[in-house]
């Protein structure tokens, strides 16, 4: 099964605006991607024609491990507000 | 402002805990967690080890609605294409009281918090708090969706990324060195196979931890508990391992590979998967701990970095439970002499440490460096692989007798200088 697959089996409630932004003058100088690289449900991506790097919020799991792994501080992420998010049945 | 008695942030075993407690020594207690319910957002491997628990909340462990007790340890040790597993029983894990439960969160969690509802605790879910109120220099309640709740102490229980715990000043920064990534899968698979696969008796349990080149020299492990009728299967790696990788490989890939060998999959065959998540683990030991009180404010659980990773065992949940209980008793006597100033609240600390809390934490304060040694996820593994190799395998013309081949394979791993260190290393723990 893919990852996108796995999320899809989650129960998530998504609100309209993210709870990670992104410093696009910080991540445009990254070369590591270190978010890219940890994110276990395969959320970041380098939009390769504007070079942004971009966020996949809706299947956010939320470990905070890409806000502990950005290691230049351009990812700012907070807890999505109540009602919304991943809402684990098993856990 | 009016206050109430004590505001708990975060509706995770700390948490419920604390609130448990307080309410028992008749504190009016509200509880705001982020979640639909409590446990809907916390994930656990999971197993929880109950004896040092038992005395702080007997009626609560005694009714729990936990899933097996652990009778099996497996340990599975992997090279890239060999694997070798030693299964550990005792017949004294068979009888109760139980050592330990395999636990799936949001079950466990939301139980809990109906058990504090009968004891007139406000358990408020989808309540995100988003700030503390300060007075005086003093923590005095919090902001949640723009309401205002006064209180006169705050027990941060909000996990281990804790917010609250960083808007006191009192956190260090996250660093990459001090947390591990968890993910896990879940499962479902009938109860009679989950029994017969693993040979168990009803209600039975097992637990299997995984080693080797499933983490490609990365600090980290898997795990597989068995449930009542799921199967939680994990990979933990550390966050600073991922992110220093020479040809990174994403961390969902490195899920996908461990699932995808066969010493899981003869256990996951025609299992339904149905749920992915993940969780950060603080694995700094009691280096990466913050100040675990301050004015106003008490840290517990995960928030005040309580979690201990032994290798072979890994805790957090047991050290949740007790530090939440501790929480409770040191803001109930603050309540009473009315005296919630961080002076007084030293005797939190003081409690931790009469308690196994921070003296388990200071015995293995150098599990983290004993365990980040890299040798213990490639030539170990290695090693062992190779020499059961060794001794297996028939192939064409004379064999070498046992001895030489399998010194011959100890001297290329451990009988070395690096083997020797190690072994001094080990000592530290």
């Amino acid at each position: 099964m893919k990852v996108e697959e796995k999320i899809a089996l989650d129960a998530i409630k998504n609100d309209k605006e993210s709870h990670i932004t992104l410093d696009q003058t910080i991540c445009g100088k990254c070369k590591e991607r270190m978010c890219v690289t940890v994110c276990p449900g395969h959320l970041y991506s380098l939009n390769k024609e504007t070079g942004d790097m971009v966020v996949e919020y809706a299947g956010c799991l939320e470990c905070g491990t890409c806000k502990i792994a950005c290691i230049y501080k351009a990812i700012t992420w907070e807890y999505p507000g109540g009602e919304f998010g991943v809402q684990y049945r098993y856990g | 402002m009016d206050k109430i008695d004590a505001v708990i942030v975060g509706g995770g075993l700390a948490g419920l805990s604390a609130a448990y407690k307080l309410a028992d020594a008749g504190k009016q207690v509200i509880l705001l967690e982020r979640g639909d319910a409590p446990g809907s957002k916390n994930v656990t491997g999971g197993r929880i080890y109950v004896d040092p628990i038992r005395e702080y909340l007997p009626e609560i462990i005694n009714e729990a609605p936990f899933e097996r007790h652990v009778v099996k340890e497996m340990i599975t040790i992997l090279d890239d294409d060999s694997s070798m597993q030693l299964e550990y029983g005792n017949n004294k894990w068979r009888k109760e009281p139980y050592m330990s439960y395999t636990i799936l969160r949001a079950r466990f969690d939301n139980w809990f918090s109906e058990k504090l509802m009968e004891k007139g605790v406000f358990v408020i879910p989808k309540k995100k708090v988003d700030d503390l109120l300060w007075e005086d220099g003093r923590i005095a309640g919090i902001k949640a969706g723009g309401e205002e709740i006064g209180a006169h102490i705050v027990i941060a229980a909000d996990g281990a990324l804790s917010f609250m715990a960083e808007k006191a000043g009192i956190r260090k920064p996250l660093e990459p060195q001090n947390y591990a990534l968890a993910i896990k899968e879940i499962y479902k698979l009938d109860e009679n196979t989950i029994e017969e696969r693993f040979g168990l008796e009803p209600g039975e349990g097992a637990a299997n931890l995984f080693a080797g080149s499933i983490t490609k020299g990365m600090f980290g492990g898997g795990f597989l508990y068995t449930n009542r009728d799921t199967l939680s299967l994990g990979l933990v790696v550390g966050i600073d391992a991922l992110i220093r990788q020479e040809t990174p490989l994403e961390a969902y890939r490195l899920m996908e590979e461990f699932s995808a060998r066969p010493e899981i999959k003869r256990w996951i065959r025609g299992a339904e998967q149905k749920e992915y998540s993940a969780h950060i683990i603080s694995e700094g030991g009691i280096h990466g701990m913050p100040k675990v009180y301050t004015g106003g404010m008490l840290l517990a659980g995960d928030a005040a970095g309580f979690a201990l990773n032994l290798g072979l065992t890994v805790r957090g949940m047991e050290f949740a439970v007790a530090s939440g209980v501790l929480a409770a008793e040191t803001a109930n006597e603050a309540l009473d002499k009315g005296d919630t100033s961080e002076a007084f609240l030293s005797i939190y600390e003081k409690k931790l440490k009469e308690s196994f809390v921070l003296p388990d934490m200071e015995t293995f304060r150098h599990s983290k460096e004993v365990l980040e040694n890299k040798r213990l996820f490639t030539v170990y593994p290695k090693f062992l692989c190779e020499l059961l190799d060794v001794l297996f395998t028939i192939g064409k013309g004379p064999k070498e007798p046992l001895y030489k081949s399998a010194m011959t394979v100890a001297k290329r791993y451990v009988l070395n200088w690096d083997g020797f260190k190690d072994i001094m290393s080990m000592r530290k723990m």
